[in-house]
C-alpha cells in the first residue's frame, strides 16, 4: 500500500493555480480562500497521517450557493475537488489531490433546527456528531451514532463514511438515523433528498449517498432522528480464560434475544496497554474481556443483567464485575475508549485496521492473527465490536525502523484479505478511501466495480469528485456506458414456458 | 392484438442472466415479477414478455446465533418468516401484507418482492424498513451483467451501498438473484395500549410523547372513529382509538406498560390488550385492513408525524375520505370512496406541498393510467433518478414506465 498510486496530477491545472484562486475568492471573498503552503499546511492529511499532499488551493465556502458555485467552476474547467470535513477520515477520504481544490466544510457549523415533537434535528454538515447530541441533551435527547471521535468528527464527514460507533448494534448506522439531506452536485446543482419523513419516493438515494466518501456530491444540510435517552444503562465486565470462550458468551447473549447497547472485546495485549494507560480495574489474567452494556429504561435493564451475567458464568466466565454506578460505567468504558492511545504508549507508531468478521470467526481470526504477527516480527493488539463482528487489529511499528511501516502495511493487507476470506468485509467503519483501495479486488470483481462506478457517473461523470479514492482502477463513463452484445456468449435460451 | 407470450420461467441464475441478456441484445422490454402479489402497485410495465422469479427460491444459509439469514430473491416470505419463527427470530421491519389491499389471500410474496418495494410496517418508526436489514445482494442489471454489494455482516462500508440503491426500486434497475439479511429476536411478549376517545390531533399529540418517553414504544397508530370500527379485539367501538405498543421482554414490558400510564395522565379511557390481540391488533394496522377487500383508492402519504393530523385537517376541504395514522401520525393511510378521476391525486399532493412529503397511490383499480402513482420529483432530482435508471439499464429493459 505505500507504493499506492494517485492520478498523476495535471500539469495545465498547476500552472493555472493563481488564476484558479483567484476565481474562488470571487466566489468566496475575505479569508475564505488559502493558498499559501504555511497555511494550507493543516489540511495536508486526515487522520491517516502516513500520508500528506499540499493541495491546490484550500476554499472554505459559508453559503449553499457559493459551495454550487465553486463545484460548478470546476466542473467546467476539469478541476479536482476534495470535499472534507474534520479531517477525521482514518482512510485518507480527505486527503488532498496536489491538482485539486481543497473543499474545506468546517464553516458550515450552525444548528439550524431542532424539532422535538417530530424527534429530528437539521444542522449544517461541519457540526460535530457530539454538538448535535449537546444540543438537544437538556430535553433528554441524545443522537445515537456514537464514533470514537465524535468529539471532532463532523456530522457530513459521518454521513461521508457511514459512521458506526459501540452502540450501533441496537440503535444502527449513520445510515439508519438519517432523515434528510441536501447535497450539491458536480454540476453545482443542489438536490434536497428527504427531510423529516421517512423512506423515498422514489430511488433510495438517501441510502445510495451515505457511505459514499464524498465522491458522488456535498452534503450542504443534514437531518437525523434523534432518540430520547435510555433511563439508565448499566456495564458488565466478563474475563475469559479463552478468545473462544469470550466469543461463545457473545453469540449466546445474541441467542437468548438480547441485543445490548454496546458489546465490546478486547484481546490480551490490549487489556494490558489499556490497564497500564487507564488503571480501569481491568483483570491482568484473562485472555479475552467482555464490556456488556445495557441500557433501556430501569426495569429491563436490571432484568437482562442478571440474564447476561448467568449466559456469561455458563460460557466459563472466569471474572465478573456489574458497576453499581454510573461513575464505575464510565470507569469500564474508560480503558476501551482509550485503547488507541494505550496501544500509542506502548509503541512508537500503530496502524489501526477496520475489517468485519462474522463473529463465529473470531477465534479462528485471533489464531491467524497471531501466526502473522510472528512472520511479520510485529506485534498486534485487538479491540473489537463484538456485537457486531467489527474488528480492530493495531498493528504496532516504529515509523523510524527502515522498513517497518511497509512491513506494518503488509501485515494490515493479510489481515483484511483475511476478513474478507472467512466471510467478511476490508472495512466495517472507517471507509476505503485510499487506504483500502487497492484491496477491492479482494472482494468485488471487476463486474461489481464497474456498476459501482456506473453509479459515480450518474452523479459525476468526469470523475471530479474526489478522485483516486475507493476504486482501484477508474474507467471513464463513456466506457463503462457501452453496452456489449452477448449473443452468443450462452446457449440458445431454453427456458421453460407456462 | 398480438397475444400476450407465456411467461419465461428461469430456473436458476444462470437462466435469469440469459433471459435478460436475451432480452438486452433484442431491446425487449421485460415485466419482472415474483409472486406477483404488488403487480397492481404503481404503473402498469410497458412490456409484453413477463418474468416469473418464483423458481430462484431457497435458503442459503441461515446462522441464528448470527442473526444473518441469506435467500435466494424469490423464497417466499411465509417460508422465510416460518423458519425465522422456529428459532424466536423475525424479519424487525414488519413486512406489511398488500394481498388483503387486493382482495389476495394473505402470506404471499416473496423477500426479493419485499425489498423491491422497501416495505416496512408500523415497526418502521423503530426498527427501520427493509432497506435498514439488507446486508447485501446479488443481481442480474438491465446491461444482463451480474453484481454484488454488501456482504453477510452489519457493519460494512465497503464500497457504494446498492442494497439501499436498489431497495423500493420496484424491480427498475436490476432483478435481484440472492439476498442476506439482518434478523434479530422476535419479542417475547407484545403489549398494547389502547386509548379511547381522542381526536386526531391529540391522539397524535399522544402519541408523539410516547415516541419521546424512554419507554421505547415499538408502534404507534391513531384511528378516527370511521375506522376504529374495523379493528379486531375492540368489541362494539364507535369511538377513536390510540394505540401504542410495548415489546420486548414481560418483565420489561409490564415495568414500561407502567411507565406509559403515568405518562397518558389519570381519567383516560383506556385498556391492555396482550400478545394475540396485542399482534392481530397491529396486524390490521400493517396490511390496511380497514380498506381491505375494496376496491375505492387507497393512498399511502409519508410526512413529519405532527404534520399528519394538519395534513387530514387541510385535505378535508377538497375531498372525502376515510383515514388512518400509523408511525406516530407521519404515516396517513386514506381510502378515497366517490373519489374524483385522477383519485384525489391533485388534491393530496397540492395540500402535502405545504407540509413535505411524498404519497403514493397504492390501490388504483380503474384510474387514469396518467395519474402518477409514485410522487412527482423536482426536475434535479428527476433528472438524478433517470441518470440512476441508465446506470443500471440503460436500454430500459426492466420493467420500464413502472414506476412512472
Amino acid at each position: 500500500m505505500s507504493t499506492l498510486a494517485m492520478p498523476a496530477p495535471n500539469g495545465a491545472i498547476l500552472d493555472r493555480r493563481d488564476e484558479i484562486a483567484a476565481a474562488l475568492r470571487a466566489i468566496v471573498p475575505g479569508e475564505g480562500v488559502v493558498s499559501s503552503p504555511e497555511e494550507m499546511r493543516p489540511f495536508e492529511t486526515d487522520g491517516l497521517t502516513a500520508y500528506r499532499q499540499l493541495p491546490l488551493v484550500v476554499v472554505l465556502p459559508e453559503t449553499v450557493e457559493q459551495v454550487a458555485e465553486i463545484l460548478k467552476f470546476c466542473d467546467e474547467h476539469a478541476i479536482p475537488v476534495v470535499p472534507r470535513g474534520s479531517g477525521t477520515s482514518l482512510s485518507g477520504g480527505a486527503l488532498p489531490l496536489e491538482d485539486g481544490v481543497l473543499l474545506s466544510m468546517t464553516r458550515f457549523n450552525r444548528v439550524l433546527d431542532i424539532d422535538y415533537p417530530n424527534r429530528t434535528a437539521t444542522v449544517q454538515p461541519g457540526v460535530t456528531n457530539l454538538a448535535i447530541t449537546k444540543a438537544v441533551a437538556a430535553e433528554g435527547f441524545y443522537y445515537a451514532p456514537d464514533p470514537s471521535s465524535q468529539i471532532a468528527c463532523s456530522i457530513g464527514g459521518n454521513v461521508a463514511e457511514n459512521s458506526g460507533g459501540v452502540h450501533c448494534l441496537k440503535y444502527g448506522l449513520t445510515t439508519n438515523n438519517l432523515l434528510g439531506i441536501e447535497i450539491v452536485l458536480m454540476s453545482g446543482e443542489i438536490v434536497r433528498l428527504g427531510g423529516k419523513h421517512l423512506d423515498s419516493e422514489g430511488y433510495d438515494m438517501l441510502g445510495l449517498l451515505t457511505g459514499s466518501e464524498g465522491l458522488l456530491g456535498v452534503v450542504t444540510e443534514v437531518t437525523v432522528r434523534i432518540l430520547q435517552a435510555p433511563e439508565t444503562a448499566r456495564a458488565v465486565l466478563f474475563g475469559f480464560p479463552t478468545s473462544e470462550a469470550g466469543g461463545a458468551c457473545v453469540a449466546a447473549v445474541i441467542a437468548a434475544g438480547i441485543i445490548p447497547g454496546g458489546m465490546e472485546m478486547m484481546d490480551r495485549p490490549a487489556i494490558h496497554a489499556t490497564e497500564a494507560y487507564t488503571k480501569a480495574g481491568y483483570p491482568l489474567d484473562v485472555e479475552a474481556l467482555l464490556i456488556v452494556e445495557l441500557d433501556g429504561p430501569q426495569g429491563e435493564v436490571d432484568f437482562l443483567i442478571g440474564e447476561v451475567e448467568t449466559i456469561a458464568r455458563r460460557c466459563g466466565a472466569s471474572y465478573v464485575r456489574v458497576s453499581q454506578s454510573e461513575a464505575e460505567r464510565q470507569l469500564f468504558w474508560l480503558g476501551r475508549k482509550a485503547a488507541f492511545p494505550a496501544v500509542g504508549r506502548i509503541a512508537p507508531d500503530y496502524l489501526c485496521m477496520d475489517g468485519t468478521i462474522p463473529r463465529k470467526q473470531l477465534p479462528n481470526v485471533l489464531a491467524r492473527m497471531r501466526e502473522m504477527s510472528e512472520k511479520y516480527g510485529l506485534e498486534v493488539a485487538n479491540v473489537f465490536h463484538a456485537g457486531d463482528g467489527n474488528l480492530h487489529p493495531l498493528i504496532l511499528y516504529d515509523g523510524n525502523k527502515p522498513g517497518e511501516f511497509e512491513r506494518a502495511e503488509a501485515f494490515g493487507a493479510d489481515i483484511l484479505k483475511l476478513c474478507v476470506a472467512v466471510g467478511g468485509v476490508l472495512t466495517g467503519e472507517h471507509g476505503v478511501g485510499i487506504e483500502k483501495r487497492d484491496l477491492m479486488g479482494e472482494m468485488f470483481n471487476e463486474e461489481d466495480l464497474k456498476q459501482q462506478q456506473r453509479v459515480k457517473c450518474a452523479f459525476d461523470p468526469q470523475h471530479l469528485l474526489n478522485p483516486g479514492k475507493v476504486f482501484p482502477v477508474l474507467h471513464r463513463c463513456a466506457e463503462l456506458g457501452r453496452l456489449h452484445v452477448h449473443k452468443g456468449q450462452l446457449p440458445h435460451p431454453d427456458l421453460p414456458r407456462f | 392484438m398480438l397475444d400476450t407470450p407465456a411467461p419465461l420461467v428461469p430456473r436458476d441464475t444462470a437462466d435469469l442472466l440469459d433471459a435478460i441478456r436475451t432480452a438486452s441484445d433484442a431491446e425487449t422490454p421485460l415485466e419482472l415479477y415474483g409472486h406477483g402479489t404488488k403487480r397492481g402497485i404503481g404503473h402498469a410495465v410497458a412490456a409484453r414478455q413477463s418474468v416469473e422469479l418464483s423458481a430462484l427460491s431457497g435458503v442459503i444459509f441461515y446462522e441464528p446465533e448470527e442473526i444473518v439469514i441469506s435467500v435466494h430473491a424469490a423464497t417466499p416470505m411465509a417460508e422465510i418468516e416460518t423458519l425465522l419463527a422456529a428459532n424466536r427470530q423475525e424479519l424487525a421491519f414488519e413486512p406489511q401484507d398488500y394481498g388483503p389491499l387486493f382482495g389476495l389471500p394473505r402470506g404471499s410474496g416473496t423477500i426479493g418482492g419485499a425489498l423491491a418495494a422497501n416495505l416496512g410496517g408500523p415497526r418502521r418508526i423503530k426498527a427501520g424498513a427493509a432497506r435498514d436489514h439488507v446486508l447485501g445482494i446479488a443481481a442480474v442489471s438491465g446491461r444482463g451483467e451480474m453484481f454484488k454489494s454488501g456482504g453477510r455482516v452489519v457493519k460494512n462500508v465497503t464500497g457504494y451501498d446498492l442494497s439501499k440503491g436498489l431497495s423500493g426500486s420496484w424491480g427498475t434497475l436490476a432483478a435481484f438473484t440472492e439476498l442476506t439479511f439482518k434478523v434479530l429476536p422476535r419479542a417475547e411478549f407484545s403489549s398494547t395500549l389502547v386509548v379511547f376517545g381522542l381526536d386526531d390531533a391529540a391522539g397524535v399529540e399522544l402519541l408523539c410523547r410516547a415516541m419521546s418517553s424512554p419507554a421505547e414504544v415499538s408502534g404507534v397508530a391513531h384511528f378516527p372513529a370511521a375506522t376504529a370500527a374495523s379493528l379486531p379485539h375492540i368489541g362494539d367501538n364507535t369511538r377513536a382509538c390510540t394505540l401504542i405498543r410495548l415489546e420486548g421482554f414481560k418483565t420489561s414490558v409490564l415495568y414500561r406498560a407502567e411507565r406509559l400510564n403515568a405518562l397518558i395522565g389519570p381519567g383516560q379511557d383506556l385498556v391492555r390488550l396482550d400478545e394475540e390481540a396485542s399482534r392481530d391488533l397491529w396486524q390490521a394496522v400493517r396490511d390496511a385492513e380497514p380498506f381491505a377487500d375494496h376496491v375505492d383508492p387507497v393512498w399511502r402519504i409519508s410526512t413529519a408525524p405532527m404534520h399528519g393530523p394538519a395534513f387530514v385537517e387541510a385535505l378535508r376541504a377538497a375531498v372525502t375520505f376515510r383515514h388512518y395514522y400509523d408511525w406516530s401520525g407521519g404515516l396517513v393511510w386514506i381510502e378515497i370512496p366517490d373519489a374524483p378521476a385522477d383519485a384525489g391525486a391533485s388534491a393530496i399532493r397540492e395540500t402535502l406541498s405545504l407540509f413535505g412529503g411524498h404519497a403514493t397511490l397504492v390501490r388504483a383499480s380503474g384510474i387514469d393510467p396518467s395519474v402518477r402513482r409514485f410522487q412527482p420529483q423536482p426536475p434535479s432530482l428527476a433528472a438524478l433518478s433517470r441518470r440512476l435508471k441508465s446506470a443500471f439499464d440503460p436500454l430500459a429493459i426492466l420493467n420500464p414506465g413502472r414506476m412512472g
